[in-house]
């Protein structure tokens, strides 16, 4: 492992943030951190990037100069037009001579660089914050939540560009509570309380689901038992043994089965599909 | 309504600060006002000079307070006592008559001198009176170089707290937290630019008060600019340490007044320390208006030398180091990667972990 977090523990008094958490930053890699507020992702990149002390494990990054961080509140300002961030981010970092016209260029707001960052979209806003990331070519990018709140169009160019970053060598860790994101980066962490629920490639993940995973098309309201959750108009179903209840079919679980079977393994303390050969 | 209010009840037992300052505030303007707030002068420092000194000195009674007595002293000792602040009043006694002297810098002491010495028929009848620094014993006159601190305060200390505060709450903080900015270069970075703006705001104040109401600039510059820039470093200090422990402007606002509104009030700008009673007073000699105050009149009416005035640009030096040297402290904290968090708020960890 190149950069990240091995078996780090956070605690903020006797409150456990983070428990034995490993999440693994190579270069040209994206990582996700997928999990619901509170999980402890913010805490995890922030960790990362050094704003808080692991109490045990270990965090390797980049010195200061080779990071990019965006926070979850976005970390740009607002009174500043789209060029003069960009600028002061690259005074900050020692750029001479950046070029600001090719990084407006690169995050499609090329348009709009005389515009306060308070007069742009949520949208715009975001791919700014990503471009004063990457204004110094980081080694290692740190994004929390970048496409919380965003549009469709404007979350698939802010992967675009993170995708850019990954390609061009840096390693990019990317926190965001849709599951279906996890799919993005090479590696996702699915994180829950403060603990890894399961950890992998994404299809990996989803392979290493124990049991079986049943569906039944909507029947009543009411939920079937403690094992069904809600899919679209129907049910699912997860069986630990692998016996699947009657009328219901056997599916092959994707990342959104694979993250709720994790959920409810933890419940229970049964291994989930962090377990076994998800495992990289 | 009543949904209303015990919302709002709710809301204002969260909000320690406001209520505090709702009881505290009442509370602390009861008494400086009923301790503080006087003009009425009850003791003058005069000193009396001149082969006549005894006698002279024999027949002043109150409110003058007879500090000085010396008959073989002339005017230009009793001009020196008044320079260096040691007398607000002098009486020069010479066998041809009686001349007295007064400060004018020191507006209630010398209008509270002019109303005793005319009422007191003996004295008043025969003296020649001369008010030195400000003969017309214009308010403005004292109130500019004043104003020209409080300016400075306010400045220093709003304006400053605001400023950091903006960024915490924009989340930008935390950026500038991870780029490769050294703490100083962020604290220099914010301090240095209200540095200016409050020094072009002071020099519009003197230029200002010099057109407009003809006051006068008898000393110094380079004194003056000194103890303007210590005093700013104090109150800079101010502003970056309430940024600190406040998590929005809101707060920051509140806190920065709460440390205005003594200093207005106790630093001798409007009110004269003598007027105060004791258990007030010693407010005053910690507040860094009160030197600055004093400092800015003695040198822009008075014309007093470096030599006079080393004691408000020590003390000011001194709480410039401990104010802006604790800020820091609690500013690189906020700043430091992964610094020590132990004795952070809860609530304010709540947040961060969410």
């Amino acid at each position: 492992m190149r950069w990240g977090l091995d078996g780090v523990t956070v605690r903020f008094g006797s409150r456990v943030a983070l428990a034995d958490v490993t999440v693994p930053a190579e270069p040209s890699g994206v990582t996700v951190v997928v999990g619901g507020d509170g999980a402890g992702k913010s805490t995890c990149l922030r960790c990362l990037v050094g704003l808080v002390r692991p109490d045990e494990g270990r965090v390797s990054r980049p010195a200061k100069t080779r990071i990019g961080y965006v926070p979850a509140t976005g970390g740009l300002y607002t009174d500043l037009t789209v060029e003069e961030n960009l600028a002061f981010a690259a005074s900050s970092y020692g750029v001479r001579g950046a070029d600001v016209g090719a990084m407006l260029d690169r995050v499609g707001l090329a348009g709009a660089r005389d515009r306060l960052g308070g007069r742009l979209s949520g949208g715009m806003q975001r791919k700014l914050s990503v471009g004063l990331a990457l204004i110094h070519g980081p080694d290692l990018l740190v994004l929390d939540e970048p496409t919380t709140g965003v549009d469709p169009v404007s979350r698939m160019e802010l992967w675009r560009l993170v995708s850019g970053a990954a390609a061009g060598g840096t390693a990019v860790v990317v926190a965001t509570t849709y599951v279906n994101e996890a799919e993005r980066g090479a590696r996702a962490v699915l994180l829950d309380e403060g603990r890894v629920l399961a950890s992998g490639s994404a299809a990996g993940i989803a392979a290493g689901v124990p049991g079986a995973v049943g569906r039944r098309a909507a029947g009543d309201g009411a939920r079937p038992g403690d094992e069904w959750w809600r899919r679209g108009a129907g049910w699912r179903v997860w069986s630990p043994s692998g016996d699947l209840p009657e009328g219901t079919e056997a599916v092959r679980p994707d990342l959104h089965d694979a993250a709720i079977v994790a959920a409810l393994a933890a419940e229970r303390g049964t291994g989930g599909p962090s377990t076994g050969s998800t495992e990289e | 309504m009543w949904a209303m209010v015990t919302k709002e009840f709710r809301q204002l037992r969260r909000d320690r600060r406001t209520l505090a300052m709702m009881i505290v505030l009442p509370v602390l303007l009861l008494v400086v006002f009923g301790y503080a707030a006087s003009f009425n002068v009850h003791d003058i420092p005069t000193a009396v000079v001149g082969p006549g000194a005894s006698r002279a000195a024999a027949s002043l009674h109150s409110p003058f307070e007879v500090t000085r007595v010396d008959p073989g002293g002339d005017e230009a000792a009793a001009r020196s006592d008044i320079a260096h602040g040691r007398a607000v009043v002098a009486l020069v006694a010479r066998p041809d008559g009686l001349s007295v002297l007064m400060d004018g810098t020191q507006l209630f002491s010398a209008q509270a001198a002019q109303t005793a010495l005319a009422r007191s028929g003996r004295l008043g009848g025969s003296a020649h009176v001369t008010v030195l620094y400000n003969p017309g014993l214009k308010t403005s006159w004292i109130m500019v170089p004043g104003l020209a601190g409080l300016i400075l305060a306010f400045v220093g200390t709003v304006i400053t707290s605001l400023g950091v505060v903006r960024e915490r709450q924009a989340g930008t903080l935390e950026q500038l937290a991870v780029m490769p900015l050294r703490p100083w270069d962020v604290i220099g970075g914010k301090i240095v630019p209200y540095f200016l703006v409050a020094a072009v705001d002071l020099t519009a104040i003197v230029v200002i008060g010099r057109l407009l109401f003809g006051v006068p600039f008898a000393g110094n510059v380079a004194i003056f600019a000194l103890g303007a820039v210590l005093f700013l470093l104090v109150t800079l200090g101010m502003g970056v340490l309430i940024s600190t422990v406040s998590q929005n402007q809101g707060q920051a606002i509140q806190l920065a007044l709460m440390t205005l509104l003594p200093q207005i009030l106790l630093s001798g700008l409007i009110f004269p320390l003598s007027s105060m009673a004791a258990g007030v007073r010693w407010i005053s000699y910690v507040l860094p208006l009160t030197y600055f105050v004093r400092l800015s009149r003695a040198v822009m009416l008075k014309g007093t030398p470096i030599t006079g005035l080393w004691q408000p640009l020590v003390l000011l030096a001194l709480l410039g180091v401990a104010v802006l040297g604790l800020a820091v402290l609690r500013f690189r904290r906020d700043l430091a990667p992964g610094g020590d968090e132990s004795d952070d708020d809860p609530a304010v960890r709540e947040s961060v972990i969410a």
